[in-house]
């Protein structure tokens, strides 16, 4: 069978099962509808919290980020695992035994303020929003070039198996996808790395493979790579490049922002107990560090796979792979000095061939010459990785028009099916929205979704530390820390990427930190205003503070 | 429960909480970023030590922080028996309908 009809089998197959678990799992109640009536067994919540989590961007993009940056593309994988870290120990069982269903919840709630609940429903909505067209423009990618159908049929294919299920089950229908979801995607991402892994160093695990010597006796795999990078003027790959402090604050501000990206917390509301929260969040760093940890594997097989099969090749010899992903334009050939060969080197006066990091993940199997099955499982899992992802954010979007919007916010009489029924109409809204800018995307949404992160960092996270960890926090401390966070974090950003992006350059940053690392400093700005203003500012009121000593304490009420 | 035993209940905590994320720390920004040139002169199999860690040792010493959380947690629970005797069973019967 062709790859074609491989990867129609493949999607057509696990679409099937979305359908079939939302109609299994419809929601009936406000409680299903937002937290899955919060009795998720833990693993099946670690699942599906790897699942919402690695997006698109994890699935297609990451790998060959990595294989571009070397050395330097720890930023993204330490950021994205460490921040786990933080939201076990600092932010999860706290917030689930806070009990109740969003983060503007616990904000409003905390701050006993409907400001400060107006302003996280702001920032939740933004960050969630930014980050669902960039899942929804993925979506369409993979639907156009792998199933060669228009990008426009591929997002409304997506946002209508997106539609079906997050409108019909709340988080209830999206919960037991997601888990569906992290099988299908885990397992088209580590069949091929490990055929690749065999096939390279003979070693069945691509971790361990990542260390071993090549078959073909050219020595340690790392260090043919650090070899052939140097011989033809790349940078040497297990060498950093950056500036130390960049990396620094790149790597806080994905942590910070991991641990305060609204959709992934609201995944710890949706288990029975603070015993399973913490649980979970250990199941969950498992499951996302199989796929973390072959990552930068994979980024190594395939650059050294790269380099090997093109360069220096004639032009009309190249295999088929080549000219298929040519005419997608994310493989760039031009001949400079017309001698009809590949010229793949550092130097860009010379180089012939541009390669879009994509490719690193999308057209490595078929690099590497493996089955047609294999090389179609890549589009069942991009997809798995970009609706899971979809669909958490979209459900944050809906609890906070419907829940902390209208019905906390401006109208506390309206019944629980007034509510269920606002809050799937804003999920619809939102997913039209979305499938919108899915099919006319932005210039600039490819770069503001690493910016989600930053936002998050600046804007959450410390209002939620402050929240569990500090007693005295109050509401003026908070809701000008907020500000100040998501202000300052925001205007850095916009400055450099689209009022003055000429003076986007070290020299200009402050402290050398690019904008994709702001996220740590306004973290730091929201703690420090927020810690001035609230010591010349009333102390909470006691039952505030009594919720405070409550939620620090791990049994039910 | 007495207000004295949830004071000693949440210093325990911090405690724990502090230690693992100092180990945290140490990994991540220590060994990962600002002493990954000096870790990268020691070498095992195929890897530099700093690219390593920056790469992949770091991942797994996240994970093993996390169950490390978990167990020490647990254990602090059972000593303040502050979880609710039906936590068990909402556990086992946590497979929705």
């Amino acid at each position: 069978m062709s790859v074609q009809v491989w990867t129609y089998a493949f999607v057509i197959l696990t679409f099937g099962l979305y359908i079939g678990i939302a109609i299994w799992s419809r929601a009936s109640s406000t409680k299903e509808f937002y937290v899955a009536g919060g009795n998720v067994p833990p693993l099946a919540n670690g699942m599906a919290t790897a699942a919402d989590w690695m997006s698109a961007a994890s699935f297609i993009s990451m790998a060959g980020l990595i294989a571009f940056l070397g050395r330097d593309g720890a930023f993204y994988l330490m950021g994205w695992t460490g921040g786990y870290v933080l939201l076990a120990l600092l932010l999860a069982p706290y917030l689930r035994k806070f009990g109740k269903f969003t983060v503007p919840d616990f904000i409003g709630d905390r701050y006993y303020s409907r400001t400060a609940r107006l302003i996280a429903v702001f920032c939740a909505i933004v960050i969630s929003f930014v980050y669902v067209c960039g899942q929804m423009q993925g979506a369409g990618i993979v639907f156009s070039r792998f199933l060669e159908v228009d990008i426009t049929i591929g997002v409304i294919i997506g946002m209508g198996i997106v539609f079906f299920y997050a409108v019909m089950g709340g988080m209830k229908g999206i919960t037991y996808t997601q888990v569906a979801q992290y099988c299908v995607l885990i397992f088209a991402f580590m069949v091929p790395a490990i055929f690749i892994s065999i096939l390279m160093t003979g070693q069945f695990i691509p971790q361990i493979g990542f260390g071993s010597e090549l078959l073909d006796g050219s020595g340690f795999l790392l260090d043919r790579l650090d070899g052939l990078s140097q011989e033809l003027g790349f940078p040497t790959y297990t060498d950093g490049h950056r500036s130390t402090q960049d990396v620094f604050f790149i790597t806080a501000a994905l942590m910070f922002g991991t641990a305060g990206l609204p959709h992934v917390i609201i995944r710890f509301f949706t288990v029975p107990n603070v015993r399973d929260a913490r649980k979970s969040a250990g199941y969950a760093l498992v499951f996302i560090a199989i796929l973390y940890t072959t990552a930068p594997a994979v980024s190594a097989f395939a650059k050294t796979n790269l380099i090997n099969t093109v360069n220096n090749i004639e032009y009309t010899a190249v295999p088929e792979w080549f000219t298929k992903w040519e005419t997608t334009n994310l493989i760039v050939f031009d001949d400079k000095n017309g001698d009809g060969r590949i010229q793949y080197v550092g130097d860009p006066e010379i180089n012939e061939l541009q390669v879009n990091r994509d490719i690193m993940v999308l057209a490595n199997p078929e690099i590497a010459g493996l089955p047609n099955w294999v090389v179609a499982l890549v589009a069942a899992g991009a997809l798995a990785a970009a609706l899971s992802t979809a669909a958490g954010l979209l459900l944050v979007i809906s609890t906070s028009v419907a829940h902390d919007f209208l019905k906390r916010s401006f109208m506390p009489g309206i019944t629980e099916k007034q509510e269920l029924r606002y809050a799937r109409i804003s999920i619809f809204v939102a997913v039209l929205v979305a499938g919108y800018f899915g099919i006319n995307p932005p210039a600039y949404v490819a770069q503001v979704v690493a910016f989600a992160f930053g936002l998050a960092a600046a804007s959450f996270f410390p209002a939620i530390v402050m929240g569990i960890f500090y007693k005295r926090m109050n509401r003026e401390g908070a809701i000008a820390g907020m500000l100040a966070g998501f202000g300052f974090t925001a205007m850095y950003i916009i400055y450099f990427r689209f009022i003055n992006p000429a003076a986007d350059n070290a020299e200009n940053w402050w402290f050398g930190i690019s904008p994709e690392g702001i996220g740590s400093l306004g973290t730091m700005a929201n703690l420090a205003v927020a810690y001035t203003v609230a010591k010349f500012t009333p102390a909470p009121p006691l039952e505030v503070q009594k919720i405070v000593e409550d939620i620090r304490l791990p049994s039910e009420t | 429960m007495a207000d004295n035993s949830a004071q000693k209940y949440w210093k325990a905590n911090i405690k724990i909480v502090l230690s693992l994320l100092s180990v945290w720390f140490f990994i991540s920004f220590g060994c990962g970023i600002l002493f990954v040139d000096a870790l990268d002169n020691i070498r095992f199999g195929g890897f530099k030590l700093g690219f390593w860690i920056a790469q992949q040792g770091s991942i797994f010493v996240f994970v093993g922080l996390i169950f490390a959380y978990i167990h020490l947690m647990d254990k602090l629970d059972d000593k303040f028996k502050l979880e609710s005797s039906n936590a068990s069973d909402t556990e086992t019967g946590g497979d929705s309908e």
